[in-house]
């Protein structure tokens, strides 16, 4: 009698698990289901509105009344082109030079030992605790005097986003520090000289994280909206898209403009989008290093 | 308190290893003070010492070195020229050259105006020409304090440069002693590509920061000390002045002079605080829970999952905040499916981040979890990447031990978990405390706190410091010097957490290290 009881307890208590597994993943399903609806809602939301013709300002309901087209040709008619190209210009170029200086911070404090580096990551370190925006007023003032404020805004937002951005070292130093030294020993012992190291052996290893900083480069000055409202500072010429659009929600123009701002949105959010799925796979590479690395 | 042993520690029950942790924690917290102390003090000796010895070391080469040493001493680069080494000669040399001219047609007046910050103001003077009073621009405070404090890292620079010509020539005499050959300017640039490699890389870098980061910190730390605000700007309406702590005196006394300060200050801080905490482990942990739910197995369409949350990182901030705060505004779709929906009556629609009851408790609440839907999907990347490494057969071992998944969970994920990311929480909770983008771009601060708006710029229950600081120097009054204090103490709390948490973490933390 033992000897039946034995397995027919087992079964039922693997089927007992299994009914459990089902019904945990269940929850999990709605879970997931639930969690994907509220995170696309606010997306699905104003692309269906930047459709809505029949008004421009905030309806409490989502779906329009009347399809169209009228608020992207709207959009033309603004100063959103210019805002749009103001941003793509300080996009490409920070990338590319931000890029760089990271590269070339990261690598270094990576691979060479000199006596200065522990002091200076230190020191980096401390200078990253300051409130970035206290900077703003005297960097105003100094691009101001240099003439790079207002309609120059462009070249000024550039100068500042590059010019600090060897702080941002950390993801990529830790990048380098998985790549195994003896390779560049190798190197060296071949006779090449450090550069030559650097040209030829890290930086095709290097691919991930290079275009992980190009990747955030590019996409951290679309969302930036202080610095630049305040270096552009009322003169539509000089905004980028995030500055040029808040104003669009203003309390005296949310009436005519909320639609647009919906077109708008989805106007820029549409390439971002789409290179970031594209190089996804580098983002996530990138994000996981650095927060495991710290 | 007695300290206890591993072997005793392991006979503790559960309560009392918490409270023995908990009791270690706090007690390691003076030591470290002590050691701080200490170690700031050990740096001042260290720092007193070393240029002792730099001078020692700078006599001894004069006393000793032959004329062309001596010669350097005055005359930068002398000796390496009449050594050969024309390259570095020559820039030593242009460098004093260069230094002395910009010492004597401009620096030295920056110098000496910086005790004072300009003499002269804008005045009214007559004028012949347009016979009546115009106004007459004098010295400009600003410029004064910026290029002053440029002007002092160029001396400093100066020095440095100088030292590391005597020094040039004190090697070189060694070299040429001991019979071999000194390295020639085409050997210089090559090691710009070679040994020294590393300064030719961290040039750009460094200068970048040096004018763009370190220099406008200096002079906002030292604005601090000043009263620039808009109507002392410097130039136009009136020149600055040193006040000394006064700013510091009224942002921390608990008596100003009709607004009070301090108490505005406690109260914007404890938000901040409280903000940061939920912000970082409401996030943390959703986030992880969310890469668990997805990576269970068993569960399908895991690319699908994820790539619905990596796209709200892809679309800027700026749109989902501001269109998101849209949403939760009175006539916004939220309050529009709820009057559909019958639930509230279209006369009272809830203002979600608005509602001024109980301190702005909606509003406050509103931002977390607004700030959830923000975050979640970067956790779930950093924690997706995380459980992937923890080594299956843990997992598998301790089931066939008994563990249930909760235990599973407490035992082995989450100290998993935390040993990981330990730094990047601390990052994580620093940078919420800054997170101006969210909060502004949400709310603005609002709802207004009536309490602590005649503080300068108007404050409201959502504002943090770092959004404060904003409304402070875009302000009607632009108090420029209190914005700089505000900077500052945002930089103490700051620094303070992070050092604690740095040095007395670990030593509790060890011993449950992962094993």
């Amino acid at each position: 009698m033992k000897n039946e009881t034995a397995p027919a307890g087992s079964l039922k208590r693997h089927m007992g698990l299994k009914a459990s597994n089902t019904i945990s993943n269940t929850i999990i399903y709605i879970l997931l289901v639930i969690m994907s609806i509220v995170w696309l809602i606010p997306f699905i939301c104003i692309v269906l509105q930047s459709f809505r013709v029949e008004s421009t300002w905030q309806v409490g309901y989502v779906i329009p009344k009347q399809w169209g087209w009228k608020n992207y040709i709207d959009l033309w008619h603004t100063d959103f082109k210019k805002w749009y190209l103001n941003t793509l210009i300080i996009a490409l170029v920070t990338a590319v030079i931000q890029t760089v200086i990271v590269l070339c911070m990261s690598y270094t404090l990576s691979r060479f030992r000199f006596k200065l580096r522990k002091p200076l990551m230190q020191f980096m370190l401390i200078l990253g605790m300051f409130p970035g925006m206290l900077t703003m007023i005297i960097l105003y003032r100094v691009l101001k005097d240099l003439g790079l404020t207002q309609a120059n805004a462009v070249p000024g937002l550039i100068l500042v986003y590059v010019a600090s951005s060897g702080m941002g070292y950390y993801v990529s130093k830790g990048f380098f520090d998985t790549i195994p030294k003896s390779l560049d020993e190798a190197a060296r012992v071949d006779g090449a000289t450090r550069a030559q190291v650097l040209y030829k052996i890290i930086l095709p290893l290097a691919k991930p994280i290079v275009i992980y900083t190009i990747l955030t480069a590019f996409m951290a000055p679309w969302g930036d909206f202080v610095f630049a409202r305040y270096i552009s500072f009322g003169t539509s010429a000089g905004m980028n898209v995030a500055v040029g659009m808040y104003n669009w929600l203003n309390l005296d123009q949310i009436g005519q403009c909320y639609t647009r701002f919906c077109a708008g949105g989805v106007i820029v959010a549409i390439p971002v989008t789409i290179l970031f799925m594209c190089l996804q796979k580098y983002y996530v590479e990138g994000v996981t290093g650095g927060a495991v690395k710290g | 308190m007695k300290k206890y042993s591993d072997l005793e520690y392991l006979q503790l029950s559960k309560g009392k290893r918490f409270l023995y942790k908990l009791a270690s924690f706090f007690l390691a917290i003076p030591t470290f003070f002590k050691n701080l102390g200490l170690g700031i003090g050990r740096f001042f000796k260290n720092l007193v010492l070393s240029i002792g010895r730099e001078f020692a070391d700078i006599f001894s080469t004069f006393k000793n070195g032959d004329w062309k040493t001596k010669v350097s001493y005055l005359v930068m680069g002398f000796g390496c020229l009449a050594r050969g080494q024309i390259l570095r000669g020559l820039l030593f040399l242009a460098f004093e050259v260069i230094f002395i001219v910009y010492m004597i047609t401009t620096g030295g007046y920056w110098l000496g105006m910086l005790p004072s910050l300009g003499k002269i103001g804008p005045h009214e003077e007559y004028s012949v020409v347009h016979d009546a009073y115009t106004t007459v621009y004098g010295d400009n405070s600003f410029k004064i304090l910026l290029y002053g404090v440029l002007t002092l890292f160029f001396i400093v620079a100066f020095i440095y440069t100088w030292r590391a010509n005597v020094k040039q020539n004190k090697i070189a005499e060694q070299i040429l002693k001991s019979g071999k050959k000194l390295r020639s300017g085409k050997d210089d640039l090559r090691s710009m590509v070679d040994d020294n490699f590393h300064k030719t890389l961290l040039a750009l870098p460094l200068t970048g920061i040096l004018l763009f980061t370190v220099m406008p910190i200096v002079f906002m730390i030292l604005v601090a000390f000043t009263n620039y605000d808009g109507a002392h700007d410097g130039f136009n309406n009136a020149l600055f002045q040193w006040v000394g702590l006064d700013n510091f005196r009224t942002m921390l006394s608990w008596s100003g002079s009709g607004v009070n300060y301090s108490a505005t200050f406690g109260e914007i801080l404890s938000w901040t605080l409280i903000w940061a905490f939920f912000a970082t482990f409401t996030n943390y942990f959703l986030g992880m829970f969310v890469a668990m739910m997805i990576n269970k197995k068993g569960i399908h369409l895991k690319k699908v999952w994820r790539t619905v949350l990596v796209m709200t990182i892809a679309i800027p901030q700026f749109i989902s905040l501001l269109y998101v705060s849209k949403m939760f505004s009175l006539n916004g779709i939220i309050n529009g499916l709820l009057i559909d929906l019958k639930l509230i009556s279209p006369s009272n629609a809830i203002d979600f981040l608005g509602n001024n009851a109980h301190s702005g408790l909606l509003p406050r609440i509103m931002v977390i979890i607004i700030n959830i839907w923000i975050g979640i999907p970067y956790l779930m990347l950093i924690a997706t990447g995380i459980l992937m490494n923890i080594p299956a057969d843990l997992y598998e071992s301790s089931k066939i031990d008994g563990a249930s998944g909760w235990k599973q969970f407490t035992k082995i994920t989450l100290p998993y978990m935390l040993f990981i990311t330990g730094p990047y929480l601390l990052t994580s909770f620093t940078s919420n405390m800054n997170n101006f983008n969210v909060i502004y771009l949400l709310t603005g601060g609002a709802p207004t706190n009536a309490a602590a708006s005649g503080a300068a710029g108007s404050v409201g229950y959502t504002d943090l410091l770092i959004t404060w600081l904003f409304k402070i120097t875009t302000g009607a009054e632009s108090k420029y010097y209190l914005a700089s204090v505000v900077g500052i103490l945002v930089f103490i709390v700051v620094a303070v957490i992070s050092l604690i948490v740095y040095n007395v973490l670990p030593s509790v933390k060890n011993e449950e290290d992962f094993q």
